[in-house]
């Protein structure tokens, strides 16, 4: 088993915190984990990636191989388009909907909607608007990654457990508001995955 | 014990904190800065004792352990590759003095330059000080590494240069612990003399350095981190310095490669099991995560005796950061690709965060500079470099940390008047002072502005040695009082503070100027860690 995963978004919409999630699931299940991250310049407001590798047996590169990804996890739906040369032909581009506007030359919104449609597989869904309805937009990502979840080889209750680690010290309120929002999430794809 | 999982330098912090490290010095720079911040967390280390603390620059920093070495104890600097350059004097010479408690500097070279003015490789700097070299392949080894270089160092009283780069330094993997080491006690060199570098004892020392060259060849030719993995095809051998391995391997999946591979993680080069590999292999492949050092070495200024592919045939490009797809065309496999970008994906350059001080400083200062002709404003290093871009388009120069200072009185000196130095506050403490007591000297007609956010924002908020200081500092460096001037950068403030500059762009002597708002980041990251310990309290 091997899922590589690219997390994706603008500097400071916290992809690492999804990348913690998986990570925390993924050591649970015994499995291998390389996770590359981006720290320093680009963390002001440009755009960021984070390469996550899990597997049965012990990862080489810290890298992706182009083409090679199973899955695009956005939370911006550009920076999503940005990483499919990693993307493999049947990977998953899961991505927000809602842009980051921070350049004057962001490009219309519909042409970008457009773009995401031409990939194969994907989802794509306002997790803010999602999360917002949960209790709080604070827990888009986990949104996002709830939308991800099915395809990431691991058991989503590996998921809701590494969400209690995480989450417990920020108290019970929080705890359940982010495993609903991973549901919010999961529910979402399964009934609006594009094959 | 249960794995942790460690970013390469939360790697490298932990060995050290395991290995019995008694002190950490560093100055923060990308990717390098996440070592000392670990420390700085770390339970253990505070439990443990073990000092730790942001130097003023990366050569206090080298010059502490230095000194903590000298007292018989365990040290560890860590820096950015550009870091040691400006460490570079004590650097060098700590080769001829030597240590005596255990010194390892570690340097995060940032090939392709992620966050940094170039992509130099520190190995360079290692074989010019003619100590050994550690470059780790993975998370493990770069924990395991710090034990291993902190003996090394003590058995030849020599400090160790641990080299690594961004992708093994910002890359998480599950890292073993080993025992824990107890520190070193206190105790002086043998000799008490050995550190002191008159001519008569340097060069005695330089020849114990020249002499050691040898044994540190033979540790290099037995060291766990140096494999020869034989393959059956001897078409080809492969060598591959630090991560490069990583990327090999990649590219076979079963983990096999049918060419002989000589992994090198530990220098200066184990000599025969490169001879090994060049008799026995028809073609050389390099698989170097930098600059092509060992393939200069190997081809030689004539490069006439062996048939080998790398950076300097075009075989490899001949910049930036390897990955596993440069390998596998080098390795003449196909190279793998998805979708292409669709067209309408602009780039999203960092930007100053909306609510920067620094914006209303750049703001009043374009403003106070509209009826000169352009061009001479000279900038530094830190967040405040991104007044160069779009919409400010405020500084001409970025090159060096301190560099903006000296670089206005030179521009003012040729009779570019009034010229305009911008500088961070973390940057002038670092190595910007020395540049305006310079600039005093000559009573240059320039303006500095001193933009004062309380921290070092571009590494992520570190806490800044001028912090409350830089007037007093300025005073003492002979900067008259009634040119320098502490200003609110607030858009409520603008016509004021343009006023202010005017008036002092259009004195012909020395002028600071000190923009003084806290950063919001820091503001943020201050009141997160307060709202933390109200929490921590409340369950206690
Ligand atoms: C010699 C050297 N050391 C470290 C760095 C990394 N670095 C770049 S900017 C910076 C700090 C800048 O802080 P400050 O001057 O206060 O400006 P701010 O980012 O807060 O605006 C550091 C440490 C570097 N580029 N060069
Ligand atoms: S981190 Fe602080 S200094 Fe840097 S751009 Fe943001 S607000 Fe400005």
């Amino acid at each position: 088993m091997k899922r590589d995963i690219i997390l994706a978004g603008v500097g400071g919409q916290g992809i690492l915190s999804i990348a913690a999630i998986i990570g925390t699931a993924a050591l649970d299940m015994g499995l291998h984990l390389k996770q590359s991250e981006v720290h320093g310049m680009a963390q002001r407001g440009g755009d960021v990636s984070s390469n996550l590798r899990i597997a049965d047996k012990e990862v080489a590169s810290d890298l992706i191989p182009r083409g090679k990804a199973d899955i695009v996890i956005s939370v911006e739906p550009m920076e999503g388009l940005r990483y499919l040369p990693m993307l493999s032909a049947d990977g998953w581009l899961i991505t927000n909907s809602k842009p980051y506007v921070n350049i004057p030359n962001y490009p219309e919104i519909e042409s970008v909607y457009s773009e995401v449609a031409k990939v194969h597989r994907h989802v794509i869904l306002d997790a803010e608007k999602i999360a917002k309805d949960l209790g709080s937009s604070r827990a888009a990502n986990v949104v996002i990654l709830g939308a991800a979840s099915d395809h990431l080889g691991i058991a989503f209750e590996t998921f809701e457990k590494a969400i209690r680690t995480i989450f417990h010290k920020k108290g019970n309120a929080i705890v359940e508001l982010n495993i609903n929002a991973l549901k919010a999430g999961r529910d979402f794809a399964a009934k609006n995955s594009i094959l | 014990m249960q794995k942790l999982l460690l970013l390469g330098d939360e790697a490298i912090a932990q060995g050290a904190i395991d290995a019995g490290m008694s002190g950490i010095y560093a100055y923060p720079g990308t990717p390098s800065t996440e070592i000392t911040e670990y420390v700085q967390h770390s339970r253990e280390a505070k439990q443990k004792g073990i000092h730790c603390s942001w130097s003023t620059n990366e050569k206090t920093a080298m010059e502490a352990a230095l000194g903590m070495s000298y007292a018989g104890k365990r040290a560890m600097v860590c820096m950015k590759h550009v870091g040691l350059n400006v460490a570079a004097d004590p650097f060098v010479n700590s080769s001829i003095t030597g240590a005596n408690g255990g010194i390892i500097v570690v340097v995060a070279d940032d090939p392709s330059m992620h966050s940094s003015q170039n992509e130099q490789d520190s190995r360079f700097f290692g074989k010019f000080a003619m100590i050994p070299i550690l470059e780790p392949v993975n998370q493990q080894e770069a924990y395991d590494m710090v034990a291993y270089g902190f003996n090394l160092s003590e058995k030849y009283k020599v400090p160790v240069l641990m080299r690594i780069t961004t992708r093994m330094a910002h890359s998480r993997a599950g890292v073993a612990r080993s025992a824990s080491l107890n520190q070193n006690e206190m105790s002086l060199p043998s000799d008490l003399r050995q550190f002191v570098l008159l001519p008569a004892i340097a060069r005695r020392r330089y020849k114990l350095l020249l002499n050691n060259q040898d044994a540190f060849e033979k540790e290099a030719e037995t060291s766990a981190f140096n494999r020869y993995i034989d393959g059956s095809n001897k078409k080809l051998g492969i060598i591959t310095t630090g991560i490069a391995f990583n990327y090999l391997m990649e590219n076979y999946p079963d983990r096999v490669v049918p060419y002989p591979v000589l992994k090198i993680g530990q220098y200066p080069l184990p000599r025969n099991m490169v001879e090994k590999l060049c008799k026995e292999c028809d073609e050389i492949l390099l698989l170097e995560e930098g600059y092509p050092i060992v393939e200069e070495m190997l081809r030689g200024y004539l490069d006439n005796s062996l048939k080998i592919k790398g950076r300097l045939d075009g075989c490899i490009p001949r910049d930036g950061e390897l990955n596993p797809n440069i390998v596998a065309v080098a390795l003449g496999m196909e190279d793998t690709k998805g979708l292409d970008v669709p067209a309408l994906v602009t780039a999203r350059p960092p930007a100053l965060c909306a609510g920067c001080p620094h914006i209303d400083s750049y703001v009043a200062l374009n403003e106070a500079l509209s009826t000169l002709p352009a061009g001479r404003v000279f900038s530094d290093i830190g967040c405040y470099t991104l007044g160069a871009l779009e919409p400010f388009q405020a500084i001409n120069s970025c090159v060096d940390m301190g560099a903006s200072i000296p670089m206005a009185v030179g521009a003012a000196d040729a009779g570019l008047i009034p010229a305009v130095a911008v500088i961070g506050d973390s940057t002038f403490t670092h190595s910007g002072i020395t540049g305006l007591i310079d600039a005093v000297q000559s009573n240059s007609p320039i303006t500095v502005l001193i933009l004062d956010n309380g921290t070092t924002g571009m590494t992520g908020g570190q806490e800044s040695a001028a912090q409350g200081r830089i007037e007093a500092l300025c005073k003492a460096c002979g900067v008259e009082e009634e040119h320098i001037h502490v200003l609110r950068p607030l858009r409520k403030f603008h016509e004021e503070n343009t006023e202010i500059l005017m008036k002092e762009l259009a004195y012909k002597g020395v002028s600071v100027i000190i923009p003084r708002r806290e950063c919001i980041v820091a503001i943020d990251k201050r009141m997160r860690e307060k709202e933390k310990a109200r929490i921590a309290e409340q369950e206690a």
